[in-house]
């Protein structure tokens, strides 16, 4: 197995786990074990595995929620030891707070680090990321009236809105109809490439993960570790008709292989 | 390729198919209405079991004794009598008593359901506490405060107090995973989540504790008054007991009752309007 720098062939690295293994105290349960990866600047790359394999372990020792058992995670040249700035953060619910508008909530970030007086100030570029992801009118909603697909939307610009170095992703979509899902992946990528921000993506759906990634890792179960790292050398930009390509369906073939024919989509 | 059906022609003239979902012709009737009925039959029952005497007078009036007397009362407060001057000293109690039961509920609710310590040292104590029967320290606080209001806000402070602490504690335990960890990757402090977030979702299990408590603590201050004397509504309660006047007795609860509804009808509408968000209120109930 190689590093995903060598395999892709293209930025510096900016996420690096080294050797990165998890034992929950609680349970004794080796979520994770042995974990190698390298990001580099502006990739996408997403993790899929069944159930309970440690992806969303992974995710959280990446953003500095609770600490790796052992192993080493590097962010930007620096140690991960604890919630980072330049980590932008989606997990599956939206979680908007339905006491904020749309607007307030976007800016909560900016509001927790720099003051109230910086989060109004940060409305002007709340309101045009609101724009890039259609919810323009929006701005004065509270939550409660907003759809899941809108609620997930504004929680894009929430987690965009400090203009994280790097995006990690907890099936953030896999609550969506399968329509918005497409849309909203496709959104996606077109916000990662405008920004060359670079992204990581926990899901179980293999075309998602095909049609957004450079670099497809494929875990394994008990202890959970990554068992193949597939790259994905379709053109950028990835459109919703590469899906019924050849290509595509051979490498969709191939993971789903990989996978020891476990139950998926 | 696209293929509408034609809004008019072959199935048109088949019309609507609009219909209607049966519902039982009670749950049709207005609410006041159905509520009257039940009013009208309760006190038509109480007006037979007093008319044929199968309960002496002493113990309950008939209906027309209780409403004359309640017109007596009405007049007697409108026109600023000894009843207002006694219902404004409870009024007092108990607005003070709740005053601090939020003070002093609030501020151990937060630090029992924020901190560790709080919930591992002092809410076996609270909980201790919160299974005595808390009227029967009444007769210490008379000892502790006198005879006047100070004893009876106490009393009534210490009973509301617990559902506070329970509501505020239990709230906010009520964050869920998701919430906690998106404050920690914002690199939110403590205060900030407890302030942000925590406190705020909070709020629907903060204010059941205070619908509690809006209840007991007129239990408390009538209590009080029961037991440690004074000039207010339970002093004229007990005094009309006394002397068997029990139409007076009814009229005189059934004010204090409107006391009560008011205090809780005003902690439902700050409810309404602070917690604007939360749509599963009960009509007015406590959960
Ligand atoms: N807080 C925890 N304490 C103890 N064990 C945990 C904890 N969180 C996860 N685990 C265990 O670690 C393993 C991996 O869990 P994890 O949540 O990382 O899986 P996952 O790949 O994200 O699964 P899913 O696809 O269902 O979200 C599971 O066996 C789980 O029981
Ligand atoms: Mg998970």
């Amino acid at each position: 197995m190689q590093p995903a720098a060598v395999l892709t062939g293209q930025g510096e690295p900016v996420y690096q786990l080294r050797n990165v293994g998890k034992t929950y105290a609680r349970n004794a349960i080796t979520a994770l074990e042995s974990v190698n990866l390298t990001l580099t600047k502006g990739s996408f790359s997403a993790v899929i595995g069944s159930s309970g394999c440690g992806k969303s372990t992974l995710l959280k020792i990446m953003s500095g929620l609770i600490p790796p058992s052992t192993g080493r995670v590097v962010l930007q040249n620096r140690p991960v030891t604890g919630p980072r700035r330049d980590i932008g953060m989606m997990f599956q619910q939206a979680t908007l707070f339905p006491w904020r508008t749309t607007l307030e909530n976007i800016v909560l970030p900016i509001e927790i680090r720099d003051g109230k007086a910086a989060a109004r100030a940060a409305e002007v570029q709340a309101r045009a990321l609101l724009e890039l992801v259609g919810l323009k009118g929006f701005e004065h909603t509270y939550p409660g009236e907003l759809s899941g697909g809108m609620a997930q939307r504004a929680s894009i610009c929430r987690m965009l809105i400090t203009e994280p170095a790097v995006l990690l992703l907890d099936e953030p979509f896999s609550a969506l109809d399968e329509l918005t899902r497409d849309f909203m992946n496709m959104e996606l990528q077109r916000i990662c490439s405008s920004r060359n921000a670079t992204a990581f993506l926990v899901t179980h759906s293999i075309p998602e993960a095909v049609i957004l990634s450079d670099v497809v890792y494929v875990m394994k179960p008990r202890p959970g570790r990554i068992a193949e790292v597939v790259t994905i050398d379709l053109p950028r930009p990835r459109t919703l008709d590469m899906m019924t390509t050849p290509k595509f369906g051979q490498i969709v073939e191939h993971i789903r292989s990989r996978l020891d024919k476990e139950a998926f989509i | 390729m696209t293929h509408l059906e034609p809004a008019s022609g072959t199935d048109a003239d088949l019309g609507d198919t609009v219909w209607v979902e049966e519902t039982s012709w009670l749950d049709k009737v207005p609410r006041a209405v159905q509520m009257i009925f039940v009013f009208a039959v309760f006190v038509l029952f109480w007006d037979l079991v007093t008319r044929f005497g199968l309960v002496s007078a002493i113990i309950l009036p008939t209906p027309l004794e209780t409403f004359l007397d309640l017109i007596f009362v009405g007049k007697n407060l409108l026109s600023g009598g000894y009843m207002l001057a006694a219902l404004w000293i409870t009024l007092k109690e108990v607005f003070y008593g709740f005053l601090l039961a939020l003070a002093i509920g609030f501020t151990l609710g937060v630090i029992v359901g924020e901190t560790a310590f709080g919930e591992r040292a002092i809410m076996p104590y609270l909980v201790a506490i919160d299974t005595m029967p808390k009227v029967a320290f009444a007769p210490l606080f008379v000892a502790w405060l006198g005879f006047d209001i100070d004893s009876k806000v106490a009393l009534a402070a210490f009973i509301a107090t617990f559902p506070i602490i329970v509501g505020t504690a239990a709230g906010l335990h009520a964050a869920d995973t998701n919430s906690r960890n998106l404050f920690k990757t914002m690199g939110a402090t403590r205060w900030q989540t407890l302030v942000k977030m925590k406190l705020p979702m909070a709020l629907p299990q903060i204010f059941t504790g205070l619908k509690i408590a809006s209840v007991g603590v007129m239990a408390g201050a009538i209590t009080g008054e029961f037991l440690g004397g004074g000039k207010g509504f339970g002093e004229l309660i007990r005094t009309a007991a006394s002397q068997l006047n029990t139409p007076r007795v009814f009229s005189l609860i059934l004010y204090l009752s409107v006391v009560g509804l008011t205090l809780f009808a005003l902690v439902s509408y700050a409810q309404r309007r602070i917690v604007f968000w939360q749509k599963d209120r009960v009509a007015g109930g406590v959960e």
